[in-house]
């Protein structure tokens, strides 16, 4: 076994155990946290089978934020965990069940094919690295598809906003339009008081 | 693809996948934990793709990952979105009480 395969495995194993913990521990926060250990696993076995500009992706975008706006929600709302767990148990024999006869499944598809000799794909040049490849591949051939992936992004952040957005009312907010459009003799009145009448 | 065989690879993926949907049925309460299992099955392709692309030489289904993991990231943001303005309205999260639309 050579060093760059024991790695793997470690990689891979603690991949497996923290995917199991994320399903299986009792405190969502312990959830998050073992997900971000499955992603760093994961972004380790990117880099050794050299794809190492998904592996900076996976540890930027899931680690860096999506697993943070999990952490964020699992601590800001005030949820009774205690009341999620019940009935763990009752559904334990349906999931494994599903689980064992879809790993069955994955495993006799993985287990009879073969691979063809590779086809007239784009192949990867020799001499750059796997960023500026990827670079190359992005900005020319799939454009389009680029500029798709932007726009997903753009719709994401537009509706994540509008649904949280809460306008409340009876809030004393400052209104700096009605601010500038008073005028002095709107607001102030000069009165000429006697002495000793009052206003 | 170095010393790591292809089949390594699948092997993982599909365990990780399993782990996945396993998870769905498992957490049927929590919508949070479903989401987290979301993100584990959406990894588990990623791999995929990343193993055949390093295998086949092919740097499409690279590129292809990045737009799963786009998508992804999309998902889970308004998903928590949404989880957070049913809290707000119900002051609970369980999946049973979600039953506004009577479906």
């Amino acid at each position: 076994m050579t060093a760059e395969l024991f790695v793997w495995w470690m990689l891979a194993l603690v991949a497996i155990a923290s995917a199991v913990m994320v399903v299986s521990a009792k405190n969502p926060v312990h959830s998050v946290l073992f997900l971000i250990l499955c992603f760093f696993n994961t972004a380790g076995m990117f880099v050794l089978a050299g794809a190492e500009f998904l592996a900076m992706i996976l540890v930027v975008v899931y680690v860096g934020a999506v697993a943070v706006l999990f952490l964020f929600v699992v601590m800001m709302l005030d949820i009774n965990f205690v009341r999620l767990r019940e009935g763990f148990l009752n559904y334990l024999p349906v999931g494994a069940l599903v689980g064992l006869v879809l790993l069955a499944e994955l495993v006799l598809v993985g287990a009879t094919w073969a691979l063809k000799e590779p086809g007239p794909g784009v192949a990867v040049a020799e001499g750059i690295d796997n960023t500026r490849a990827l670079g190359r591949l992005l900005y020319t051939e799939h454009f389009v598809v680029f500029q798709i992936a932007g726009l997903i992004l753009l719709v994401a952040i537009v509706g994540a906003i509008a649904l949280t957005l809460r306008q409340r009312v009876g809030v004393k907010r400052q209104d700096v339009a009605r601010q500038v459009h008073r005028r002095p003799e709107e607001t102030v009145t000069l009165v000429r008081v006697e002495t000793g009448k009052g206003v | 693809m170095g010393a790591v065989p292809l089949g390594h690879y699948l092997t993982f993926a599909a365990t990780l996948f399993t782990i996945g949907v396993f998870g769905i049925f498992l957490n049927r309460k929590n919508v949070i934990v479903i989401l987290m299992s979301i993100e584990l099955i959406l990894l588990a392709v990623n791999v995929n793709f990343v193993a055949f692309s390093v295998a086949l030489g092919d740097l499409a289904g690279q590129i292809f990952a990045m737009f799963v993991l786009t998508v992804a990231a999309a998902e889970a943001a308004i998903g928590l979105a949404i989880v957070v303005v049913y809290f707000r309205n119900r002051g609970s999260i369980e999946v049973e009480d979600i039953n506004l639309m009577r479906g």
